[in-house]
């Protein structure tokens, strides 16, 4: 059973030095004041997967030192352009990536929670990156005539963080139309949850919620993290802080720039 | 004529590329043909033909995917969009996208973002669109130094898409599936055949004479700065500002 945390650092205790985190795509609901404390808390060596994409968090982990290997189809900072950590980091060999493709990924979590090994897909054959994946493997359709397809093995997150609008008592979490959430916290042993908000009433009990929530059975611990998803945006909530998006890319620029950047908005607690 | 800046010349050009579809996939960073693919919704709307779905990646307002971001993909793999669009820090002359890296992968000159969807979408939605507005022989090269994906694929690979046309800053290519190849198909007011040449690394066909781009219209214009530009600012706040001068939303952020 889910639980309210008191604070945002008993929340993440699970995430530990060397585990395999899942985070979500820009647009879908991501945990920054929890990457913050993650990084003020010293976390290292992690296995990144980010689903299927990854700007800023991924950036700040990188440049952090935090990250060991990093699973992901493209990180970049979208309008604002590259991302410059981890520009530097693959420049310099500091990180291991396993290049992914978008749908690769989410095959690859749907396999999860389905309990099954595998999960076949189309295109990939002749991509290069297949050249990099030896866990990739083609195989000849059993049920066709030669016709060759990849397998993609699953793929089994010690935790999965996010986050999202409300949580309820129970920990029942309200995630809307990102169900790319449901699909991350099914695959995942732990999930985490930060939320702007705890709803007072149970959400599985009213149909308009309940088809968008997940449930507190998946879900390991809540904190209640006002603008956590800063200065990213929260779908239905509040939009990306185009000014400080502008200042991180400008700072994130040179590692001088970054650690200042850091001591700032880090390191310095209280950011938004 | 009208003034025109050369996003709009772009955004009409794919326009036209998109033609008869009945949904059209936008992904990330794709400014011009999000604006491409929300005016042929506009003319479809218009000339009462059969509705246009657009969906547009990240957005809320231009969507109607419910089911989380594997939608898209799927959506995709059962032939249910007809037009896409990649770019490619790279392009070769025989359609190979590169959004990964220059140089050897393990020892990278340069690192691009990442092979986002491609090395799926390039091989199931029948009609993708290249675009790539640095015309040049850094990016129009002739061998791409990674696949993401590649412009065609041996007759046992199930493949039913792949590319139909390259846009860039100077010209419109088409793409030749069958001799996997591009012919130049029109070049820009104020660029030329020869400067065409100069500046990509790839061979390519042309026709003796080599038609110039249609400009766009006054009424093509007037709907993508009034009624398509202020449909970008929720995605592309940047580039709303930037092209049509149209106020990116107030950050909420700090409200």
């Amino acid at each position: 059973m889910a639980r309210i945390t008191r604070s945002l650092d008993e929340a993440l205790a699970p995430i530990t030095d060397g585990c395999m985190l899942a985070v979500p795509r820009e647009t879908s609901g991501v945990a920054m004041a929890a990457t913050r404390a993650l990084i003020r808390r010293g976390v290292k060596r992690l296995h990144l997967v980010a689903l299927p994409t990854s700007t800023l968090q991924t950036d700040l982990l990188i440049g952090a030192g935090a990250i060991a290997t990093l699973e992901t189809s493209a990180v970049s900072l979208g309008e604002f352009g590259a991302a410059p950590r981890f520009n530097a980091a693959i420049l310099a060999g500091a990180i291991h990536m396993r290049d992914a493709t978008c749908p690769a990924l989410h095959a690859q979590f749907q396999a999860a929670e389905k309990g099954v090994p595998f999960m076949p897909l189309r295109g990939l054959i002749g991509s290069d990156l297949m050249a990099h994946r030896p866990d990739w493997k083609i195989i000849d359709n059993p049920f066709g005539n030669d016709d060759p397809i990849v397998l993609l093995p699953a793929l089994k997150p010690d935790v999965a963080l996010f986050h999202a609008p409300l949580a309820d008592r129970d920990g029942n979490v309200y995630i809307g139309r990102e169900r790319e959430l449901v699909i991350m916290a099914h695959a995942a042993a732990r999930t985490i949850v930060t939320v702007e908000e705890i709803h007072e009433t149970d959400l599985l009990h009213d149909p308009l919620f309940a088809a968008g929530t997940l449930p507190g059975f998946y879900v390991e611990a809540v904190a209640v993290e006002r603008r956590g998803a800063w200065p990213l945006p929260l779908p239905d909530r509040y939009g990306i802080d185009a000014a400080h998006m502008s200042e991180y890319a400008r700072l994130a620029a040179t590692p001088e720039g970054f650690a200042q950047y850091l001591d700032r908005y880090v390191y310095a607690k209280r950011a938004a | 004529m009208t003034e025109f800046r050369d996003e709009e010349l772009l955004a009409d050009v794919i326009c036209r590329l998109i033609g008869d579809a009945r949904h059209v996939a936008v992904g990330a960073a794709s400014p011009i043909p999000a604006t491409a693919a929300l005016l042929a919704r506009e003319r479809a709307g218009l000339h009462n033909s059969n509705r246009l779905y657009v969906s547009l990646l990240g957005s809320r307002a231009h969507t109607f995917f419910t089911d989380g971001a594997r939608e898209l993909f799927d959506c995709a793999g059962q032939g249910r969009i007809d037009v896409f669009f990649l770019s490619g820090g790279q392009i070769d002359g025989e359609g190979n996208i590169n959004l990964v890296s220059v140089g050897d992968y393990e020892r990278p000159k340069a690192r691009f973002p990442g092979s986002f969807g491609s090395a799926y979408l390039y091989y199931v939605v029948p009609r993708v669109i290249l675009f790539r507005t640095e015309h040049s022989r850094r990016t129009l090269v002739p061998k791409v130094d990674f696949i993401s994906a590649p412009g065609g694929s041996p007759d046992n690979v199930v493949r039913p898409g792949g590319p139909i046309a390259l846009i860039t800053n100077r010209c419109l290519f088409e793409f030749d599936r069958m001799q996997r190849r591009f012919r130049l198909a029109s070049v820009h007011p104020g660029h030329g055949v020869e400067e065409v040449v100069e500046n990509t690394g790839f061979a390519f066909d042309r026709p003796a004479q080599v038609p110039l781009t249609p400009v766009p219209s006054a009424e093509t214009l007037r709907l993508m700065r009034t009624v398509v530009a202020p449909m970008l600012a929720e995605i592309y706040p940047q580039f709303a500002q930037k092209v049509f001068g149209v106020a990116a939303p107030l950050p909420s952020a700090h409200a």
